[in-house]
């Protein structure tokens, strides 16, 4: 059972990279495209088009795909703060790619959102009562 | 008109992930990560009720969330998951049996406070 749970620990670590950085990408590109306003419903599907938003909704697609992998064989209730270091991310991205300031408030939120994270995924399984045996 | 965006956002996302985990645990653990498995694997999922029901659930979220980011910064955008969030991990309990253990009610609520601090 060991050498079974490291296995999935190793390939749910590797999925969640995929989907946290999938999602940050993402959101960000498609934050960086999305024109001014959207007055009509064709104007959301010519929004599509512009490179940038096109960029994200395809990392966007990505972050479904391996999303649902991930929730293939790990707990939503595990999934959920454990992919939530994405938020961190945004938050770095924006002090780093738009010189956003972060103050005291945003910091002790990061610290909070980070150890919330490192509780769920450090000291607990990625999947606890449902069996592993049936193949995909 | 804000509220409204939201209001779809999060009652679509909670729909959407919750069969999408539904759909998921139904088909089991993918194992196999070559491309003709995978393939294989889609074609599964795209006749998996769960999934294309999840599926049209995050569509309908991604265009309103589309809608929410022409009238609201992102940094107001963002706390709106967080809402999800809590009411994912209760229906995780309740509709998909997982056990949420003490340790995980303590993750989730550590990171919606932190997600609340950031984004107010």
């Amino acid at each position: 059972m060991t050498a079974e749970a490291a296995r999935l620990r190793i390939k749910t670590w590797i999925c969640a990279t995929v989907v946290v950085l999938a999602n940050v990408f993402g959101n960000f590109f498609m934050k960086r495209g999305m024109p001014a306003d959207l007055p009509t419903p064709l104007s959301y599907i010519t929004a599509l088009f512009r490179p940038w938003v096109t960029l994200g909704v395809a990392l966007l697609i990505l972050w479904l795909v391996s999303r649902m992998a991930m929730l293939s064989w790990a707990d939503l209730s595990y999934v959920l703060p454990v992919t939530s270091i994405g938020y961190v991310l945004v938050a770095l991205m924006g002090k780093v790619f738009l010189h956003e300031q972060i103050g005291v408030k945003r910091w002790s939120g990061i610290l909070l959102v980070v150890a919330g994270v490192a509780l769920v995924s450090a000291a607990t399984p990625p999947q606890t009562d449902h069996g592993v045996e049936h193949g995909a | 008109m804000t509220s409204i965006y939201i209001a779809i956002i999060v009652l679509a996302t909670t729909v959407g992930e919750v069969m999408q985990a539904m759909g998921m645990r139904r088909h089991g653990e993918i194992r196999d990560f070559r491309p003709t498995a995978l393939g294989r694997a889609v074609a599964t999922l795209a006749r998996n009720r769960f999934v294309i029901a999840s599926v049209a659930a995050m569509a309908v979220s991604f265009f309103a969330y589309m809608a929410l980011l022409t009238v609201a910064p992102l940094s107001f955008a963002v706390p709106v998951t967080a809402v999800t969030y809590v009411l994912e991990t209760i229906l995780a309990k309740y509709i998909l049996k997982e056990r949420v253990t003490r340790l995980r009610w303590a993750g989730a609520g550590l990171v919606v406070c932190g997600v609340a601090l950031i984004s107010l």
